[in-house]
């Protein structure tokens, strides 16, 4: 089996360890026996994304993010809404999360438009979210629970459709409604860094089963040894259980 | 330079704030309970909030401030021993206490019972953020800026925002103070721009091939209209020789410059070094081209503040690494070789430093989350630790977030049946050391508190017979 992922705004939009999903989704599926390339898209590209069966974007500075919204308004934006209808599977973290929903008015007043794909809409709150996260995620097949870390002074509201999921300890989108991220057909975005995947690895394989299953249907992942990321995973749910969230901001 | 070694009026308030400070310092030390290089500080400042610039100011040779994101405790050490080689006595807080309270600590120690300065000059390591809050107190005769990476995201927030804040403080600066820059750095170089205060820039012109940025480069645009910049060379990270394609800014012409480096492993390096001072060839007992960067600006910094270049030679004849940078530690017949890591770039440059050989590597990562290390780990996967995986034969990873280091080092490459997770530090540094064949080497890898502890671990076990008075 093949797997093309798109890599969206690699250079500007990675500034906390997002490559990772990358690393995460590559090796789960080398180790798998798939065949898997990542080609990296970047700014004033311009090119279709028809190829792609999963494309990843992280977050990024200010400056980058601007960069980045500018040109979703040109054909890399219109063929992102294209391929999201095409249920193609996307990841976006962040400061790309920001940019699917419908704008983003940001600290100084200016608005960044979004394309749409989630409606929901992001404002510069007056301070940062930073700090560990748990999220429950409903799959079809049960409950998956996320660790992270997020680090964003944007509060995200979802107008309609479905969030990732619900935050148990953290902001999550705006600190309010305990919603945190945003999913829509195989869309999905998220403020949880930390990296992501490497440490969820059911969401990885997640991601990974729905891609394959657009082009190969239904298919079955061999299971891997997971003790060593599951591990991290537990270490962080009882690591926060024990001491709570750690603020650590002193901005 | 200002002088003010007679106050015509005695300062009741000063006085008590030094009192008070000096008491914190000798109970923190009777009890053995630590944070004597910060406490002290805070409480002389909760006294006298003025007591920073009231003793700085003092200082008939003036202050010197060292800041960056990277390299600061070591540039500050060899610009100490140099301004100490030019028959200065300056008070430095060398244990890199380098917030507020760390610089207060430091000054309150050399100061006598009223308050009077009993060193003639003043050199600080400054955390970036701190730095804004201090600069105008000190006015300093040098500012050296070293380098803007990403590092601590939840303490510092993105680079730009520090750079944005630098250049708002700088701009307040007189004529009186010189500015030292990295010009290969063009977060920071581009802060050298429309200041009153004169700039030095340093950097490296010797030849390299280099060209391509790897992805833990974070000043990829131009600062002054964000088109990508173009690479003549890249030294490491963002770190090179650029222009913008557009003409808006290009590094600046290096008023010191390494001309020539070679490399001998991770021993030492041989460096040409050109300057108002003519050239020079030194050998420098550190590894690592960014060690190269910090004799650079320690260089520049030193001279700019008048200190002869003989007082470098003098330094460099007998330099050693400050504890866990990059030090290497005898125990019986195996070496333990620490090097601190504390965000990408520089975990990046650790590994292509201990990597400079072919062989096949021992290591052990020490990962914590603590405040001083950043609660957010996701840096370790920003560092370049594919570059590791074939060469690493076992990896012992501990602290608070091993868990998080054993995954990064399986998604780099490394077989999950060489990594071995350990629940404590101490426990981890004897795994390792007992599984190295005789006349191995460990590569400790820790992160800023981990080092705390494996110093003192080293200390108790008088590992080493010299100790370290920082």
């Amino acid at each position: 089996m093949d797997l093309t992922i798109g890599y969206l705004y690699a250079t500007g939009m990675n500034v906390y360890g997002d490559r990772g999903n990358i690393l995460t989704l590559v090796q789960r599926c080398r180790w798998r026996g798939i065949n898997v390339e990542v080609i990296e898209r970047g700014v004033g590209e311009n090119s279709s994304l028809d190829r792609f069966d999963l494309l990843f974007a992280g977050g990024g500075q200010d400056r980058d993010q601007i960069a980045v919204s500018k040109d979703l308004q040109e054909d890399t934006g219109r063929a992102l809404i294209d391929a999201v209808e095409r249920e193609v599977v996307v990841l976006t973290i962040c400061g790309t999360y920001q940019l699917l929903g419908h704008s983003f008015k940001t600290g100084t007043g200016d608005v960044l438009p979004g394309l749409g794909i989630f409606d929901a809409s992001t404002e510069a709150g007056p301070r940062r979210f930073i700090g560990d996260v748990i999220v429950d995620v409903r799959l079809a097949d049960g409950t998956l629970s996320l660790v992270g870390f997020e680090n964003h002074s944007g509060r995200t509201f979802l107008h309609s459709g479905a969030p990732l999921g619900t935050v148990l300890v953290g902001a999550g989108n705006n600190g309010d409604d305990r919603t945190e991220g945003a999913s829509y057909k195989n869309a999905f975005g998220t403020y949880l860094h930390g990296p992501l995947l490497p440490k969820n690895p059911g969401f990885a394989d997640h991601l990974i089963r729905l891609a394959l299953a657009r082009r190969y249907g239904d298919v079955e992942l061999p299971s891997l040894d997971d003790r060593l990321e599951l591990a991290a995973h537990q270490a962080m749910i009882e690591r926060i259980r024990r001491r709570g969230r750690v603020n650590s901001g002193v901005r | 330079m200002m002088m003010d070694l007679t106050p015509t009026v005695f300062d009741l308030r000063l006085t008590s704030a030094v009192i008070v400070g000096k008491l914190a310092r000798i109970a923190s030390r009777r009890l053995g309970t630590g944070g004597g290089t910060s406490l002290p500080g805070a409480l002389a400042r909760r006294v006298d909030p003025g007591t920073i610039g009231k003793l700085a100011r003092q200082l008939p040779q003036g202050n010197l401030l060292v800041t960056g994101t990277n390299g600061k405790t070591t540039t500050s050490r060899l610009l100490a021993s140099i301004l100490g080689n030019s028959g200065w006595q300056p008070v430095h807080n060398r244990a890199g206490a380098n917030l507020a309270s760390g610089l207060a600590t430091a000054l309150v120690t050399q100061a006598n019972l009223v308050g009077r300065a009993s060193a003639d000059s003043g050199l600080f390591e400054v955390d970036e953020a701190v730095f804004t809050q201090v600069l105008s107190t000190f006015s300093p005769r040098v500012v050296l800026l070293t380098n803007l990476f990403r590092d601590q995201l939840d303490r510092y927030g993105e680079i730009d925002l520090i750079a944005t804040r630098w250049r708002e403080a700088l701009r307040q600066l007189s004529p009186a103070t010189t500015v030292v820059i990295n010009a290969d750095d063009p977060a920071v170089a581009a802060l050298g721009r429309d200041l009153a205060a004169p700039v030095i820039y340093f950097g490296v012109d010797a030849p390299s091939d280099h060209k391509a940025l790897d992805h833990v480069a974070d000043s990829r645009r131009c600062p002054f209209c964000g088109s990508p910049l173009e690479y003549e060379v890249v030294r490491y990270a963002h770190l090179g020789d650029y222009c913008c394609p557009k003409g808006d800014f290009r590094r600046p012409p290096l008023d010191v410059a390494a001309t020539r480096i070679v490399s001998h492993g991770v021993e030492s390096t041989d460096v040409v070094v050109t300057g108002p001072f003519g050239t020079r060839d030194w050998r420098f007992g550190l590894p690592g081209l960014y060690n190269v960067y910090n004799l650079l600006a320690a260089v520049a910094a030193a001279t700019a503040a008048g200190a002869p270049v003989a007082a470098v030679d003098t330094t460099l004849a007998n330099f050693s690494a400050a504890f866990g940078r990059l030090e290497q530690i005898r125990v019986g017949d195996r070496t333990l070789f620490f090097a601190l890591i504390k965000n990408p770039v520089g975990f990046t440059e650790v590994l292509r430093t201990i990597l400079a050989d072919s062989e096949p590597k021992d290591c052990a990562f020490f990962i914590n989350d603590n405040l001083a290390d950043g609660t957010d780990v996701s840096w370790l996967w920003d560092a370049q630790v594919e570059t590791v995986a074939e060469r690493c034969r076992s990896a012992i990873v501990s602290g608070t977030r091993a868990g998080d280091m054993a995954v990064r080092l399986k998604y780099a490459g490394v077989s999950a049946d060489r990594i071995q997770t350990i629940d404590s530090i101490e426990k981890g540094l004897d795994v390792g050391l007992a599984s190295l064949a005789p006349g191995g080497t460990l590569y400790v890898l820790p992160t800023y508190t981990a080092m705390l502890e494996l110093r003192t671990i080293v200390s108790r076990r008088h590992y080493a017979n010299h100790f370290w008075d920082d």
